[in-house]
Formats: C-alpha cells, sequence, structure tokens
C-alpha cells in the first residue's frame, strides 16, 4: 500500500515538475505558443484591427485575423519599453504600409504587472496605435517564463488552430525594414 | 526507508508544486537587480496620521540641491514616495512608471519627492538607468533614515517601507499608503487621490 502511495506521488511529481517546466519556460522558435486568451477590448477599433467580435468576453490568439501576430511582453513601468515605444509604433506604420503585410501581421500588446489602467496610460504616453491587454497578476507573463521586458514573441497562426512560434527575443528588434521582412517571410507572404 | 521515500517523494513535490515568486525586471538593469525574495510586508509602526501636518525635514537631492518639504508649503501639493532600496525588485520598477505621468501630478498642482536611505552615489547610478527623471530624488541616508523614521516607515532592518504619503498645499496629510513592499501600489488609486485635491 505504502509503495503504491510512493508511486503515485511520484508519478504526481513528474507529471508537475512537466507541467511547471512547460508553463513556465521561455517561448523559443519552434515552440507552439502556450495557450493565450485575452478580454475582448472594450474599443471597437481595437476590435475591428484584430478582427474579432464584440461579443464574448475573451478571445484566443487563434481568433485574431491575420497570418501572423507579433506579441510584444512590455510594462509601464519598464524605462526600456518607454524607450523602444516608439520604434514599435513606427513597425505598426511601416506593416500599415505594405499592401502585402496590412490585415495579416498584427501587432499586440501584454502589460506584465500592468492594469488597465496602467495599460491605457502607456498607450495615451506613448500614441500607441495597437491593443496593449492589461496582465495585472502576472498569469500570462508567467505563462511565457517569467521574460524580460520588453520581449517579443512572433507566432504564426496555422490553418488547424495551432500557433508556431517564429520569433522569440528580448528587447530591440533592429533596423524596421529587415525586421518586417523577416516577419512577413514568417508569415508565408 | 519507506518512511525516508515518503518525505523525499513529499519534499520534491512540495518543491516542484510551489510557485516561483513572479516579479517583472526591465532589460533596462539586466543582471543587476538583488532578489530579496519575499519579505516581511509591514515591518513599522506609522508615526503620523491623515490630518497631521507633516513633519518638515531636508534632504540632498542626486541633482546637488537641498531640498525640504516646506518649500512647496502653499505652493504645490506633494507625494512622497519612499522606497525601500536601489538596486532591488518592485523599487526599480515603480518610479519609472511615476517618470511618464508627469501630466497627471501636474494636473494636481502636485510634485513627487523620492526617497530611499541609500547614498548619493548608489542613487545616481540606479537612476540613471530610469532614464531622466522629472522629479528630485532624496537620500535619507545620513543620519541613517532620520525621515523615515520620522514618518514612522524605517524597517528593522535599516530598509524604508514602500510607503506613499500625499501632502497638500498646507503641509496636511491628506493620504498615506504604507504597502506591501513585495507589491507596487496601484498607480490609479494614488492618482485618485492627487485628484481629490483640486
Amino acid at each position: 500500500m505504502k509503495k503504491i502511495l510512493v508511486l503515485a506521488m511520484v508519478a504526481v511529481v513528474v507529471l508537475a515538475g512537466s507541467l511547471a517546466a512547460a508553463q513556465t519556460a521561455q517561448p523559443k522558435v519552434g515552440d507552439k505558443l502556450f495557450d493565450l486568451t485575452l478580454p475582448v477590448p472594450g474599443e471597437r477599433a481595437d476590435r475591428n484591427y484584430l478582427g474579432i467580435s464584440g461579443w464574448g468576453k475573451t478571445f484566443k490568439v487563434a481568433d485574431i485575423k491575420a497570418n501572423l501576430v507579433l506579441i510584444e511582453i512590455l510594462s509601464m513601468y519598464c524605462p526600456f519599453c518607454q524607450k523602444d515605444a516608439p520604434l514599435v509604433n513606427q513597425l505598426y506604420e511601416a506593416i500599415e504600409k505594405d499592401p502585402a503585410a496590412k490585415g495579416r501581421i498584427k501587432i499586440i500588446g501584454i502589460g506584465a504587472g500592468n492594469s488597465t489602467y496602467e495599460t491605457e496610460v502607456f498607450r495615451k504616453r506613448y500614441n500607441v496605435p495597437f491593443p496593449v491587454f492589461p496582465d495585472p497578476d502576472y498569469d500570462i507573463h508567467k505563462k511565457c517564463g517569467e521574460v524580460r521586458t520588453p520581449f517579443f514573441i512572433a507566432v504564426r497562426l496555422n490553418a488547424n488552430g495551432t500557433q508556431d512560434v517564429t520569433y522569440a527575443k528580448l528587447g530591440g528588434f533592429g533596423e524596421i525594414p529587415a525586421f518586417l521582412a523577416s516577419l512577413k517571410k514568417s508569415a508565408g507572404l | 526507508m519507506t518512511k525516508k521515500s515518503t518525505f523525499i517523494t513529499i519534499a520534491l513535490f512540495l518543491a516542484l508544486v510551489t510557485p516561483a515568486w513572479a516579479q517583472t525586471h526591465s532589460e533596462a538593469y539586466k543582471d543587476n537587480i538583488y532578489v530579496t525574495g519575499d519579505l516581511k510586508p509591514v515591518d513599522s509602526v506609522l508615526k503620523v496620521k491623515v490630518g497631521d501636518m507633516a513633519p518638515d525635514f531636508l534632504l540632498p537631492s542626486i541633482a546637488g540641491q537641498k531640498v525640504t518639504l516646506s518649500q512647496y508649503r502653499g505652493k504645490k501639493n506633494v507625494v512622497l514616495s519612499f522606497v525601500p532600496a536601489a538596486w532591488t525588485p518592485v523599487c526599480s520598477d515603480q518610479w519609472p512608471g511615476y517618470n511618464i505621468v508627469k501630466g497627471l501630478f501636474d494636473k494636481s498642482d502636485a510634485v513627487l519627492l523620492g526617497i530611499t536611505v541609500d547614498n548619493i552615489p548608489t542613487l545616481y547610478a540606479w537612476t540613471n538607468q530610469m532614464g531622466q527623471l522629472w522629479f528630485p530624488v532624496l537620500s535619507d541616508f545620513y543620519p541613517h533614515g532620520k525621515v523615515a523614521e520620522t514618518y514612522g516607515v524605517l524597517r528593522s532592518d535599516g530598509t524604508s517601507e514602500r510607503a506613499l504619503f500625499v501632502i497638500d498645499k498646507k503641509g496636511v496629510i491628506r493620504y498615506i499608503d504604507v504597502h506591501d513592499i513585495n507589491k507596487r501600489p496601484s498607480l490609479e488609486s494614488l492618482i485618485r487621490e492627487l485628484e481629490k485635491l483640486k
């Protein structure tokens, strides 16, 4: 009986260890994206940009109408996120001006440890044109291995509903034309 | 042997399923943040209360000035932001956030004074990582933590609490938040308190 108990606990330990590793590992190229559920934005412009309906309270990344989504893990309290905000805005503009990329590559931000109020402060301060979602309890931040900020994750949305990580890197993404070209290639454009 | 195995298994189980302490670090600080782990949320007893006149002080700033609280009397509302120590988690996030909301402080005719018990060179190096701060950063280093002690926010290990005091133009304390040292105070709550001063 005791042996069975010990074996059962070992099994639970192994399972829990695997789950913990899966939930806390930093995303890397080739991974499937962790389960990412987000609140439906209140602003119609944000919903239109993402191509999601106003019905329901949450949506998944797979619901976004795009070939590829670039996720920026940021914080309004992070000096580098503040410094890079204009560059990310420029990337957004470059995507919107590129006929092949527009509507097929989209950007979202996740405010690690930020409330809705705080993500809105960040958006207003830097005129951020893409949606930034609050993550006040670090739930999403934990799922992506508690990365430092800003951290960029590009995910290709597959027809079967899965998402492949095609880019995962801490810090700046370099020159915009080259980065956009690599995003387009990953998106199959 | 079975008991030993069971003990080891339980220990492993607890180690693996206990969540890691969550914190955000900006890449701005790279590996230079000293991880403190979870600390006792509050480790001091306030010596002032809402409605009291805020004790005056004179502290050196990293800009080389001497700053007193009374210099703002009749001119500006004042927010004192005590943070525990330079190069620690949470503290390193808090002021950069305040640094992008100067407009919200201006709307309430308020200034922010950041205070720690660190010395000037340490504060200078640390705050340089935050970009150009718009508010004075003051050193309560010597006599060590005298201002924090006066307000009742000096912890037993010589650091200060993570505490906010809102002081109106008459020098009266209007709001106190001695926050759990492990967590960042809500920006929204602070701004709401400032808006009440209009």
